[in-house]
Order: C-alpha cells, then sequence, then structure tokens
C-alpha cells in the first residue's frame, strides 16, 4: 500500500511534534516534581545546621561545605593540566601522530564510566597512595575526569582566537610564551571558563566515582586529608535506605537549583563569547 | 628563576603536561586490570562469563547474569531513547525557526545536567509504583531502568544529532524541494541519509553512557542477579555489581569485582573505537 506523501508528510511531522513534546514535558515534570516537593522544606536551618540521627533531622551543612571543597580543588588540580594542553595542542605544535594519540587518549577517557574512576580512585589514591578515604584522594578522581572536558572546551576557545592577534604579537617582538599568556588566553578566556562551568556542574552531580574515594562522613571537614560526604553522595543515602524522603527532596532541590544555576551562567558566558567574537 | 620560565622550559613542561591525558587513562586501565586479570585466569574465563551462579561467599564467581542484565537494560533504554531523541533531533533542526532553537536546545540539554541520582530517585518514587500497581511485578525493573535511562541518554543523541543535521548542506534540501518532494520526503530521503554516521556516532555514545551509567540504575533495577524472562524482572547491572558490594568486599571478592570492571572497561572500549571510527568517517567525507 502506498500512503500519499501529503499524508506521510502530515503523520511524521504530527508526529516529530508529539516526540519533541514529551521531551520538553519530561523535563518540565522532572524540575517541577523535585522542586515542588523540596523548596518548602529548604530555609536557613536547613542549609546551615548540622545533619542529626544520620541526615532524618537537621541540615545539610557539612555536605554543602564537602561539595564545594571537593569541586574546587579538583577544578585547581584539572585546569592547569587541562589547559596546558590545549595549549600544547593549538600553539606549540601541528597536527602530527602525537596530538592525534594525545586526542584519542582523552576521547577514551571522557567515554570511561564513572564507576571505574571510582574504582581505580579507590585502589590507587585510597590504598595505593594511603591517601584514605579524604577530599584529596576524592578530587583527584574527580580531576581524572574532568579532564578531557577541559582539555576540549580550552582548545575549541583557543583555536577561535583569530588567528591576527598573534601576528600582531609576533610582529612586536613578543616570544611564542609571551603571545599565549598575554595574547592568546586573555582572548579565550571566557571559553576556557565555560569549560571550567560545566565541569564543576558535572563534579557537584557525580556520585559514583566520589563514593568510594571520599567516603561518606557527615563531619564537616578541617584539611584536605578528612572525609566527607558530598550532597549527591547525602541524597543517595537518604533516598536509598529510605531515612527521609523529605530531605532527600530538599537535598535534590538545591543539588539541582545549583546544577542548574552553574549550567545556566556556563551557557550565559559561552553566548556572549560567541556574541563578541561575530563582532 | 629566569631560566625556569624561559621559552625552552615552558616547551618542556607543557610537553609534559600534554601528556596527562594519556597518562590518566593507563593509569587507570593498567590499575583495573593490575587488579581485575589474575582473577579471571584464576576462575576461568568461561565460568566467569557464562557462569549464572553469583555466590562471592562460597566461592561462585559467574557474571552471566549481570551481562545480560546489562544489555537489555541498555537495549530497552536505547528502545526508548533513540525514537524521542532522533524526533527531537529532527523536528528541532529541520521545522523550528532558528531562534526556537536556541531556547529548545539548551533546556533539553539541561536534562544532561540533572545528577543521575535524582533519575533514578524519580523512578523509584513515580515510575517504579506506576509500574507495579499497572502491570504487576515488582515495580523496580528493567522498563522502569529502560525509561529512565532513556531519558538520561536522550540528551547526548539529540544535541549531537541536531549538529549532524545542522551539517548537512542546505542545497540537499533544495534539491529535494526542486523536484516536488514534501518536507518529509525530503528529510528522509535526502538530509536524514547524509547525516547518518553523525547520529550513529551519537547513538553509540549514548550506548556508552547508558551502559556505564551506576547510581539510577542501582536505584531502579532492583538489584536481583537472577536471569530476566520478561521487562518486568528485575535485574543486576555489571556496574551496578561493582557499586553495591565494594563497600564491604575483601580478598576474592574484591578482586572480582575488578574483574567485573575489566569486562565494563572492555565494552566501553570497543564501542568509544566505533564511535571514533564513524565520527571519523562523517568528517572525512566532508
Amino acid at each position: 500500500m502506498i500512503i500519499r506523501p501529503k499524508y506521510t508528510q502530515v503523520l511524521a511531522v504530527s508526529l516529530l511534534v508529539l516526540a519533541t513534546l514529551a521531551t520538553l514535558a519530561i523535563l518540565v515534570f522532572i524540575i517541577v516534581f523535585v522542586l515542588g516537593k523540596g523548596l518548602p522544606n529548604i530555609n536557613a536551618e536547613f542549609l546551615f545546621s548540622n545533619p542529626e540521627d544520620m541526615g532524618r533531622a537537621g541540615g545539610i551543612f557539612p555536605t554543602i561545605v564537602g561539595t564545594v571543597a571537593l569541586t574546587l580543588t579538583a577544578i585547581c588540580i584539572a585546569t592547569p593540566f587541562g589547559v596546558g594542553t590545549a595549549v600544547f595542542l593549538t600553539e606549540y605544535t601541528r597536527e602530527s601522530r602525537i596530538t592525534r594519540i594525545i586526542r584519542f587518549g582523552a576521547d577514551c577517557l571522557a567515554g570511561i564510566p564513572s564507576i571505574i574512576f571510582g574504582l581505580f580512585g579507590f585502589i590507587f589514591f585510597v590504598t595505593y597512595l594511603r591517601m584514605g578515604w579524604s577530599i584529596l584522594s576524592g578530587s583527584l578522581t574527580l580531576a581524572f575526569m574532568i579532564l578531557p572536558t577541559i582539555i576540549r572546551t580550552s582548545e575549541e576557545a583557543i583555536k577561535s582566537v583569530p588567528y591576527s592577534y598573534r601576528e600582531v604579537s609576533f610582529s612586536l617582538g613578543a616570544t611564542l610564551w609571551q603571545t599565549v599568556y598575554k595574547v592568546v588566553l586573555p582572548n579565550a578566556l571566557p571559553g576556557i571558563l565555560t569549560g571550567v562551568m560545566l565541569s564543576v556542574g558535572r563534579s557537584i552531580g557525580e556520585t559514583a566515582a566520589i563514593i568510594f574515594t571520599a567516603g561518606s562522613s557527615l563531619r564537616t571537614p578541617h584539611s584536605l586529608f578528612d572525609s566527607v560526604r558530598t550532597m549527591s553522595v547525602h541524597f543517595y543515602i537518604l533516598a536509598r535506605e529510605g531515612l527521609s524522603n523529605e530531605k532527600a527532596y530538599a537535598t535534590a532541590t538545591v543539588l539541582i537549583v545549583s546544577i542548574l544555576m552553574i549550567n545556566l551562567s556556563s551557557y550565559w558566558l559561552m553566548n556572549r563569547f560567541i556574541l563578541r567574537k561575530t563582532k | 628563576m629566569m631560566k625556569l620560565f624561559s621559552e625552552k622550559s615552558i616547551k618542556k613542561a607543557l610537553t609534559v603536561i600534554a601528556f596527562s591525558a594519556i597518562a590518566a587513562l593507563l593509569l587507570i586501565v593498567v590499575f583495573i586490570i593490575l587488579e581485575g586479570l589474575p582473577f579471571i585466569f584464576k576462575v576461568g574465563i568461561s565460568d566467569f562469563l557464562f557462569s549464572s551462579e553469583w555466590e562471592p561467599q562460597m566461592g561462585r564467581f559467574g557474571i552471566f547474569p549481570m551481562i545480560i542484565g546489562s544489555l537489555v537494560v541498555t537495549l530497552g533504554s536505547m528502545i526508548v531513547g533513540i525514537p524521542l531523541a532522533l524526533s527531537g533531533a529532527i523536528f528541532l533542526s529541520e521545522f523550528v525557526p532558528r531562534w526556537a532553537m536556541r531556547i529548545i536546545k539548551p533546556t533539553i540539554e539541561l536534562l544532561a545536567g540533572i545528577p543521575s541520582v535524582v533519575y533514578g530517585f524519580i523512578g523509584v518514587m513515580v515510575l517504579a509504583p506506576l509500574i507495579r500497581d499497572y502491570l504487576g511485578g515488582p515495580g523496580l525493573s528493567i522498563l522502569a531502568a529502560s525509561i529512565i535511562l532513556g531519558i538520561m541518554i536522550l540528551p547526548t543523541i539529540l544535541s549531537i544529532s541536531i549538529d549532524s543535521l545542522k551539517a548537512v548542506p542546505q542545497s540537499y534540501r533544495e534539491g529535494a524541494f526542486a523536484l516536488g518532494a514534501t518536507h518529509w520526503q525530503t528529510i528522509h530521503m535526502a538530509v536524514l541519509p547524509a547525516a547518518k554516521s553523525g547520529i550513529i556516532a551519537g547513538i553509540i555514545l549514548g550506548l556508552g553512557r547508558a551502559i556505564g551509567e551506576t547510581m539510577a540504575v542501582i536505584m531502579v533495577t532492583g538489584n536481583a542477579v537472577i536471569l530476566p524472562k520478561s521487562p518486568l524482572y528485575s535485574v543486576r547491572t555489571l556496574t551496578a555489581n561493582i557499586a553495591l558490594e565494594m563497600g564491604y568486599a575483601t580478598g576474592m571478592h574484591r578482586q572480582s569485582l575488578f574483574a567485573t570492571g575489566v569486562i565494563l572497561l572492555i565494552i566501553i572500549m570497543v564501542l568509544n573505537y566505533t564511535a571514533t571510527i564513524a565520527i571519523r568517517r562523517r568528517v572525512g567525507k566532508k
């Protein structure tokens, strides 16, 4: 049987519209559902007090500190390596076998599931290097995980700096490093920051890689060698062990709102970056 | 001090730094394999892969149910995710004006930012009770996991598909229109074939994400070590197996979890390699 093209057109388009609407509806549902149940339970006391009774009561303050400490440390470790790799790939070499191997390595690293990072972090940092369950082990593991993202976005950002900028700098007698440091990097900064922000978002939401490397202590950490529990690990434990749905929803809300804010600001940054480039 | 920041030493430093990603990758692969491979040989490859008995305390280590679990859940997520993602990508790239796409695409990509634990929680609180009440079974099942994972991989597939659809030259569409094709005919006869390898690369990346996903899967599959007979059965995936027992495993048992990691790593590597080839083919064509 042959259906007239006019009808397949109508049929196909309506299916496409339906599917797109369904996708958007799912997104809206997830966010509204979690925020709807979580927002009423959030107040200053929840954000700034210690959990009591394994998290059944009280707040999530130590987990916020833990999340921030872990994420910041991971970013501080991964950014120099990521940006350095990107600078090397774009400014210091031509396309060659070496650059292809480096890119292949970064792509493979990006594809490794977080539970494998967790296993590795546990056996290497926690056990082999004897760092124990600590912020340091957790953030090193996270740094491994976000490295490919930072390399990729920094590379794109550096590539998009017009070549004429470099020529002007060279013509003024600047060396390669001076050009990179004073001309290329400042101009690529918004693009690089976008990658960093995306990595922050990913780090905040990560659970599997962290639970075996940073542990799940509920105390507020005082040094890099203390074990911490991040918000997502805390949420996982609350939800999985059925400790308190109310607190779980509230924690999920804080988690989602902070990630959405970070991702939105990275979009904003990226758009401004693109706008400025096209001007 | 000046010597330290000379052009030469900076170049050397950058060269060393540039190998950090490769070094990280090798370190991970080597440590997981060192810890897991001897175990596989001790137990025997075929016993480890194809035995259905998983009783670590009794010294029985068969991960066949987990391999099946991972495959079934991933397949299910593809069935849920691909049609939605592809339809969304086609609609957004071909029918929606540019300004609207600039709003809708990031919105859908925000789906990717929601942590996997939150997806898992929604599966437990909303989806599992629905399945239990209307379809029967325990609720925490292959079906629930497929739907949740399908939604999770949707943004990955959608966003890569949009990029490759956008990369199809406008002249292809004009040619098809000039021959009197309807908009839909143009899309499925001219645009989709041209964007195929990019879309496939996106699907493979989504596949990799689905197989590697851990926390959401632990929460919604129910984690029973059995061979499933219907989508309403509970299963345990390879990733869940590692995460569930890592907390208390010691000795042989712990090694067996690293061995599970080795198998997972091999599956992911094969997938990534396929995706890289698919992407390279697309680039080569242009």
